[in-house]
C-alpha cells in the first residue's frame, strides 16, 4: 500500500455516559479516500464513536469525551465553530430520517443553512446530490412530494443525498442498510464505491459481509474497546492479531 | 382430499374454534367495558347538548341584527349587546397579543434549550401550579400588579394582561407538549448538518408543532372570552355605553354583562339573558371552529 494522508486521527478516546464507560482507549487513523469499516456487536461503542466525531456529544447532557480527535489537522475539541465542523461531516443514520419537508427542501436544507439562496445553484445541488444517491430518476417528477412519505429505501437514499448536499469531506454511515431492501442496499453500496474517489467514508455495519465488500480497512470494536484494525481482506483471510476478531468474522460468537 | 359432513377433519376444526369458558368470559368483560366507556362519553355529551339546546330555544328568538349591533337601553333591561361584544373581542385580542408570544417563547426555551436540572423542573412545576390558581386569585393579582402597581387603572390593558397571565400555562403546556411530540431524530438530522438550535427549531420543529400550539391558543381563547372573575375588578365595566377607543379605556364584556344582567339588574327579560349567553357561546364556538379548521388544514400538510 502506498503511504496515504491521514484524514482523521483518533488518540486515546474515552467516552462515558454518566459513570458508564462506552468506549475506552481507542486510537486509530482513517485515511483519505478510503472506506473505513467498523464492525462489532451491539453495544460495542460504534455509534458513540461516530457521535463524537462531529461533536454531537455537546448536545447530549450526560455524555463526556476525552482523548484527541484530529480532523484534517485540526483538533476538533478546540474548534469553536462546531457548526462548520458538522457541515464538513455528513451523517446517515440506521433508520432513514426523511424530514417532513419536500424532497427538494430535504436536499436543499443544508446548502440553504450555509447561506446559498440562488435558486439555480440550489436546483443544481439538489439534482446532483439526488443523482449521486441514485434517487434522481425515481423522484425527479415529484420533488415537491413530502420526503417523509417516500418508501424506506428511497428515504435512506434521500438521507444520503442530504448528507452529500453538505459537500462533506467525511461521510459517516451508521448501519445504513438496516431498513433497506437488498437491491437498494447494493445500489447504495455502488454509490459509496464511487464516492470513495472524492471523499472519505466511515461505515459502521452489522453485516460483516458488507464490510468485506466495501471497506478497505476494518476495525473491530468489542465491549467499548478497539480490538484491532486491519486491511479488510487480510482480516477475512484469517490474518488477525486477536482470536476474537476471527471468531466474530466467522460468526462464532457467544 | 375431500371431507364429508361429520368427518373427523370438520368436527376437529369446529372444536378448534369452539368458545371456551375463558373466551366467553373475556368477551363479556370486553362488552361490559365498551358499554361503560360509551356511557361515560354520553354523560359527557349530554350536558353540552342540553345547555346549547336550552340556550337555542330560549335565547334564539332574542337574536337579531338589532340585538347584536345596538347598545343596551332602559337601564340594560332592553336593547342590545354591541359594546359587550366588541369589548370581549378587544379583551381576547389584547390578551392573545400578550400571552401567545410569551407563552410560545417560554415553551420553546423549556423544551428546546433548557438543561434538565432542578431549576427547569421547578419552573415546570410552577407552570402547572399556575394553571391551578383560581381565577379570582388571578383577578386580585391583576388589581395589585396591573391596575395599581403598573398604573394602568381599570382598563382593557389591565384586564387583558390579567387574562393573559391566567391563560399562559395553557399555552405553555400545549406548546411544550407539541414541541416534544416532534421526533428527536428530526432534530438530530438537522444538528448533524451543522444547523444551530434556532435553525433547527425554525425549519423543522416549529412547522411540525404548529397545530398543537394552535390547540393551546384555541383553549386559551375560549377561557379568555368566558372568564368573568379576572376582568371584574381590572377593566370590565358594569355599564359603559361606548365602544372602547384605546386599551386604556374600560369596556363592557360579554361574560361580565351576562353576570350583571342575571344578578344585579332587576327586571331584565329572560330572553335577553339567554340571548346574551347564546351569543357568547356561539362566539366562542365560532372562534374554536375557525382555529380547528385552520389546524386541520395545517395538519393535512404535516405527515411523517
Amino acid at each position: 500500500m502506498v503511504a496515504t494522508d491521514v484524514k482523521l486521527a483518533v488518540r486515546d478516546l474515552n467516552i462515558q455516559y454518566g459513570g458508564q464507560r462506552a468506549l475506552s482507549g481507542v486510537s486509530l487513523d482513517v485515511h483519505e479516500h478510503e472506506i473505513f469499516g467498523i464492525i462489532g456487536p451491539a453495544g460495542s461503542g460504534k455509534t458513540s464513536f461516530l457521535r463524537t466525531l462531529n461533536r454531537m456529544e455537546m448536545l447530549q447532557e450526560n455524555m463526556t469525551v476525552d482523548g484527541s480527535i484530529v480532523f484534517d489537522g485540526h483538533d476538533i475539541s478546540k474548534i469553536q465553530n462546531v457548526y462548520a465542523l458538522r457541515r464538513h461531516i455528513g451523517v446517515v443514520f440506521p433508520l432513514p430520517v426523511g424530514l417532513p419537508l419536500s424532497v427538494y427542501d430535504n436536499v436543499a436544507l443544508a446548502p440553504r443553512l450555509s447561506g446559498i439562496k440562488d435558486k439555480s445553484a440550489l436546483d443544481e445541488i439538489v439534482e446532483q446530490c439526488l443523482m449521486r444517491a441514485a434517487l434522481w430518476d425515481e423522484v425527479k417528477d415529484r420533488l415537491d412530494a413530502l420526503g417523509s412519505l417516500l418508501s424506506g429505501g428511497q428515504q435512506q437514499r434521500l438521507t444520503i443525498a442530504r448528507a452529500l448536499s453538505q459537500d462533506p469531506e467525511l461521510l459517516l454511515l451508521d448501519e445504513f442498510s438496516i431498513a433497506v431492501d437488498p437491491v437498494t442496499t447494493m445500489r447504495i453500496e455502488d454509490v459509496l464505491k464511487e464516492l470513495k474517489e472524492e471523499i472519505t467514508i466511515i461505515l459502521v455495519t452489522n453485516l460483516v459481509q458488507q464490510a468485506r465488500r466495501l471497506a478497505d480497512r476494518t476495525a473491530f470494536f468489542l465491549d467499548g474497546q478497539l480490538i484491532e484494525v486491519g486491511e479488510t481482506e487480510a482480516l477475512f483471510n484469517g490474518e488477525v492479531k486477536d482470536r476474537r476478531t476471527l471468531d466474530y468474522l466467522e460468526g462464532r460468537f457467544g | 382430499m375431500t371431507y364429508s359432513e361429520g368427518d373427523v377433519g370438520v368436527s376437529g376444526q369446529s372444536l378448534m374454534f369452539a368458545a371456551t369458558p375463558l373466551n366467553t368470559r373475556n368477551r363479556r368483560i370486553q362488552w361490559l367495558f365498551r358499554a361503560l366507556f360509551g356511557l361515560m362519553t354520553l354523560i359527557l355529551v349530554v350536558p353540552v347538548g342540553i345547555i346549547f339546546g336550552v340556550l337555542l330555544v330560549r335565547g334564539g328568538p332574542a337574536i337579531s341584527f338589532e340585538f347584536l349591533f345596538s347598545y343596551p337601553s332602559d337601564g340594560m333591561t332592553a336593547g342590545g349587546i354591541w359594546p359587550a361584544l366588541v369589548g370581549t373581542m378587544w379583551l381576547v385580542a389584547v390578551s392573545l397579543i400578550a400571552s401567545v408570544p410569551v407563552g410560545v417563547a417560554a415553551a420553546i426555551y423549556l423544551s428546546e434549550y433548557a438543561p434538565d436540572n432542578w431549576l427547569t423542573r421547578g419552573i415546570n412545576l410552577a407552570i402547572i401550579n399556575l394553571a391551578g390558581v383560581p381565577s379570582i386569585v388571578h383577578a386580585l393579582f391583576g388589581v395589585g400588579a396591573f391596575v395599581i402597581f403598573a398604573g394602568f387603572g381599570t382598563s382593557i390593558l389591565a384586564a387583558s394582561l390579567t387574562l393573559a397571565v391566567m391563560t399562559l400555562p395553557l399555552i405553555i403546556v400545549a406548546t411544550r407538549e407539541s414541541l416534544q411530540a416532534v421526533p428527536m431524530a428530526f432534530r438530530e438530522a438537522c444538528w448533524n448538518m451543522g444547523a444551530t438550535r434556532w435553525q433547527t427549531i425554525r425549519t423543522v420543529v416549529l412547522p411540525n408543532a404548529i397545530s398543537g400550539i394552535l390547540t393551546g391558543v384555541i383553549l386559551s381563547v375560549s377561557r379568555t372570552a368566558g372568564e368573568t372573575a379576572p376582568i371584574m375588578f381590572t377593566g370590565a365595566a358594569f355599564f359603559f355605553p361606548f365602544l372602547p377607543t384605546s386599551v386604556f379605556d374600560q369596556t363592557m364584556a360579554m361574560a361580565m354583562h351576562l353576570f350583571v344582567i342575571s344578578t344585579a339588574v332587576p327586571g331584565v327579560p329572560d330572553e335577553l339573558k339567554y340571548g346574551t349567553a347564546l351569543t357568547l357561546i356561539t362566539l366562542v364556538l365560532l372562534m374554536n371552529a375557525a382555529s380547528i379548521w385552520f389546524r386541520s388544514y395545517l395538519r393535512g400538510k404535516k405527515k411523517w
